[in-house]
Parts: structure tokens; sequence; C-alpha cells
């Protein structure tokens, strides 16, 4: 089943991706090819299997630690990689239209 | 023996020359800075070499091991690390060019841990952008090439880690294992790899890629050597909420006890599924030798093993569309002015900053878990997922471990698969069902293919957390078979 131009659009809008019409063209091919490919699940009867939500069994998890405050990263590290900033914010482009 | 022949032998003989007093970390992290600088260029292996550093930490090795106080096998042993662990001040990438630049304010718990092992870290490996890849083409920087035959991939997505092990230019790497990950180039480079139970390697500080999947996992020349390693990385993590509690074996104690008594489970899927004929022949080789060695082999079923690498191409990219959302331009890495605001912004951003297989699996992950969607794709892959690790749980009834091929081929050529993503993905067959069943993997050599000369890697997966058994199965084959030769696409040093 391949997917339309316009569907292969609205996901990359989903997704925050901006794709070149070319990329929208190769990708709608390709990722139609993928979901041919996954139909091949639909051989199997799962009407009566639990999903795997978590991939460590119950119990194994590590246990949850006292909820206290801790030393963490300083404001100036933790911003030291931003592309841009303010005093102790993120700085963005304007949000609202 | 001069340091530079030094880097021929393993870790934990290096270790003990280390110990003994007979050669300083110092000399030699010299002579793999050395033959890093010489071969490097012509590999990939590496990133970014971090050679002051690896420099100071062997001088700090060498004063400690001169008071009397080496803190065990990894003390003063040069490293390295795929580009996936976040490192304190260095740059970490992921192989992408969203992360350019970005330079960790913290080190990933495997990171400390070595550290405090006293490991010489010499730099930073290539991969897979985001670790997508079976080949480490994906890489947005150069690509990496296999020490057999420079024309060949050396696997993915932690090419440079197995490389670099392979090319004797570290003594071990650690690597990451999503699908496939460390073990495929494992066999690809004909060295050790292995993907522990998911829980039990600790994931701060590892850059995400699919979380229900993603296991840290080490890289070396022996098996004694990727045990070392993983205990010394092994074990449970306040800050990953996913690491197990479950203490850790020690994993040379029982290393040598040999494979007599052990059941073998041979999946009757396996061998029958694509595998290349050479590739069957040196693993068949190999299950024979485990019955020389006093081991039983057990026909078993694993009859969902044709579903895999559907459910893992559904739930990888779904969960790797939703790690993936935190590059957006904001807190760090690339930005890409937009000049309509913040939401043109996020597109641009994410236009530049990601490659073409990053790009593929967020938007076939972002389809599978739109409305509408996520009951017929990621739900039911999930159930499938239930399904394989019951063929597991009811096969380690009759058997102790799994035995099988890695991969269905040897090393292919770079190029070779590029432009067919759905191809790429096949490669995984025998890797993702270890991922999507939580379950410990362990690659390593199982001689060289018949006519291409490369190596064929042997596969043995078991009980969660029986890594100890990987382990010592592992062993008895390597001191079995004869060792292989040194890569020979490559100048060699003696073995």
């Amino acid at each position: 089943m391949p997917l339309s131009k316009d569907e292969v659009h609205r996901i990359a809008e989903l997704a925050r991706l901006k794709l070149s019409e070319e990329e929208e063209r190769v990708f709608g091919g390709q990722l139609s090819a993928i979901l041919d490919y996954v139909e091949l699940l639909k051989e199997l009867d799962v009407s009566a299997v639990l999903p795997m939500t978590h991939a460590l069994a119950a119990g194994e998890a590590a246990p949850l630690r006292e909820d206290a405050v801790r030393p963490s990263l300083s404001a100036d590290e933790a911003l030291a990689n931003a592309p841009a900033r303010e005093g102790t914010c993120f700085k963005v482009p304007r949000i609202i239209e | 023996m001069s340091a530079a022949d030094l880097l021929g032998a393993s870790l934990l003989e290096l270790s003990r020359v280390l110990a003994a007093g007979e050669a300083s970390s110092r000399e030699v992290t010299e002579a793999a800075l050395a033959r890093i600088e010489r071969l490097d260029p012509k590999l990939g292996a590496f990133l970014e070499v971090t050679a002051e550093e690896a420099r100071r930490e062997a001088d700090a090795a060498d004063a400690r091991a001169r008071r009397g106080e080496r803190r065990g096998p990894l003390d003063g042993v040069p490293l390295a690390l795929k580009d996936i662990f976040l490192t304190r001040g260095v740059e970490t990438t992921a192989g992408s060019r969203i992360l350019e630049g970005f330079v960790p304010p913290y080190d990933a718990t495997v990171v400390e841990r070595l550290k405090a092992a006293g490991a010489v870290l010499l730099g930073k490996l290539n991969m897979d952008e985001f670790a997508m890849g079976s080949s480490n083409e994906n890489s947005a920087f150069f690509p990496c090439h296999n020490p057999w035959d420079l024309a060949r991939t050396p696997g993915g997505s932690s090419g440079g880690s197995a490389a670099a092990v392979a090319a004797r230019l570290a003594f071990g790497t650690l690597g990451t294992d999503t699908g496939g990950s460390v073990r495929e180039p494992a066999a690809f480079c004909g060295v050790v790899g292995l993907k522990p139970t998911y829980g039990r390697v600790s994931r701060y500080g590892v850059i995400a890629f699919a979380s229900s999947l993603d296991q840290v996992g080490p890289l070396a020349r022996t098996v004694a050597d990727a045990a070392a390693l993983l205990g010394a990385v092994a074990g449970r993590d306040e800050r990953d909420m996913t690491s197990s509690a479950r203490p850790v074996d020690d994993y040379l104690a029982r290393i040598e006890d040999g494979a007599r008594g052990l059941r073998i489970g041979v999946p009757r899927e396996w061998l029958e599924a694509g595998v290349e004929a050479g590739v069957a022949e040196r693993v068949r080789e190999a299950l024979a030798a485990y019955e020389r060695l006093g081991a039983s082999l057990v026909e078993i079923s694993l009859p969902h093993t044709k579903y895999g690498i559907a459910a893992y191409y559904l739930i990888a990219p779904a969960e790797a569309s939703s790690n993936l959302a935190r590059y957006d331009g904001v807190r760090y890495g690339l930005r890409v002015k937009g000049d309509q605001g913040l939401r043109e912004m996020y597109g641009e951003t994410r236009r530049a900053g990601f490659g073409q297989e990053p790009k593929r699996r967020i938007m076939l992950g972002t389809y599978a878990l739109s409305a509408g969607y996520y009951d017929a794709y990621y739900l039911r892959a999930q159930k499938v997922r239930t399904l394989l690790r019951q063929d597991f749980d009811r096969a380690f009834e009759r058997c102790d471990l799994v035995a099988g091929p890695v991969a269905p081929t040897v090393a292919f050529r770079l190029g070779e698969k590029v432009d067919d993503p759905l191809q790429m993905y096949l490669a995984d067959v025998f890797t993702v069902t270890c991922n999507l069943a939580a379950l410990p993997g362990l690659a390593l050599p199982c001689g060289l293919h018949p006519r291409e000369g490369l190596p064929v890697g042997l596969q043995l997966i078991g009980r969660p957390f029986d890594e100890a058994t990987l382990f010592r199965a592992g062993r008895a084959l390597e001191r079995e078979l004869p060792a292989l030769p040194p890569p020979k696409g490559l100048e060699r040093v003696a073995p």
C-alpha cells in the first residue's frame, strides 16, 4: 500500500522535519516498501497475547531512591551548549504567531 | 617485548605486564597513539583522539603502579569509546551533525566506572548516526573501513569500536547494541562482542536510540577481555531506573570451566533462513567442536524468528522518533535560524542536522505511532515481542544456551546496500531477536570464510543475566579453535 504524497507530507509535519520534495518522494517509496514488509505481522493471531511493555522482568528494576534534593548541574553548565541563551534561560525564536 | 609489540597482546595479558612492571602504561599508550596516527587515516575508526588526556591518565596509572596501588585489571589499559557515551569536556556527537560541537557537562556512568577502574581513554569512535545502521556508512562524518579488507564495511552501528579492536588500536572498547550493533561489527571484524541482558549495564549518559532495546556492551580481542570489561561497567545505577539491582557475577571465576555438560540449542529456523553457505559451514564446524568438548546439541525451534525484523523495525523507529524529538535546536547542538518563528526553526534545524537514516526512521516511527495506527503497528509489534520471548523461554527448558550465526554473510562491501534500506535491515535477522527478548548475546569469531577469507561470527544467546555461561562457553570454543591471523588489510603487529 503506497503512502500518498499528502500522507508523507503530513508525517513530516508531525515529526517537525522539513523535507525537500525529492526526500518526500524517496521516503514515500522506501516507507511504503517497509510498511509492506511489516504486514507480515498480520499473519499472527495476537488477540490473546499481552504486549511486552517492559523489557525488564517485574521486580528486576532498581528500586526508587528517596526523593531528596542533591547537587546537580549549575545553570551555567546546563546552558553551556545552548545555541542561544539569555540570563539563566534558553532563548528561542518567537512562539506566538 | 617492545611497547609496540605489546599492542598485539590481549587486554588481560597487557594487564599482567603492567602489574609486573615490565612496561609502563605511558609506553603502551604512546605506542597506541602512534599506531592510531599512522593507520587510522585509512581506517576511520576514531572521530576524535584525546591524546593529551590519555597521556595524563597513563601517567597517573603508572604512578599508582609504582605505589603498589593498581586498581585492578583495567588500570593503565588503553581503551576507547563509541561516540555515543557522554564524556565530560570531550565532544560527543553520536555520529550526527546535529550534535556537532556538543561538549557534555558530565560523564556517562560507564565512563565514570572505566575511569574509576584506572582505564586510559584514547578517544571517541566512529558509528552510524544515532546508532542507526549495520555498516557504519551512516556516520555523518566519514565511513569506517574493515581492517580485514578496506573496501568492506566493519559492520555497524559500533563499526569504529570493532575496527579499533581488530586493528590493535585499543585493547577494548565499549559499544551499544539495539538490534545487533555490537555483535554484527564484532563478527565482521573478527573480535568478541557482547550484548548484555537488558538492565545489566547502566545507560545513564548514553545517547538514547530505542530505550526498550538499547544496551551497552564490550568489544575485545578475547572472551576473557570482554568479561573483564563487563565486570567493570555492569551493575545497578540509581540514575538509571532500568538498571537491575541484581548482584554482578564474577565473570572470570568460572570462565575456564569448559563446555562439558552444556546443552546447546540449535534453532532449526536459523540455518535454514538464507545463511550464506560458507558462513553456515563455519557455524556447523563450531557446533561440532562443542560436541568434541563434551557439550550436547539439542535441536530447538524458535518459530517466531521470521517476525523479528518486522517487529524490530516498528518498535525501534517508534521509540527513536520519540527519543530524537529532543534535538530541536533549543538546549544543545545545531540551530538553523528560521525567519518564521519557533516551528520554522525546529523544521529547518532537523532538516539540516539529521542524515537520511535518522530521518527515515523518525518518519517510520512517527507514522507507526500516529493516531489510528498505534494498535496496528506498535502494539501488535509489542505482542509479537512477547511471542519471541516465549520461544526462548520454552527453548531454555531444554538447553542452557542457543547457538547460531551472528549474520547471514561476512562483511559486505561499502556501498553495496546503501540504496536499499530494507535489504540493510534484513541483515539483522539473527541479532534483533536477542534485543526484543531482552536476552544476552555473545558474538565470537569461529574461523575465516572458506572462500572470502573474512571472519565469521558465532552467536551464543543465554538466559537473562546468565552472561557467565556465555563467557564460559565462548572461552571453551576460543581455546579449541585456532586463533584468527591478524587482519590482512593493515600493517600487522606481532600477535
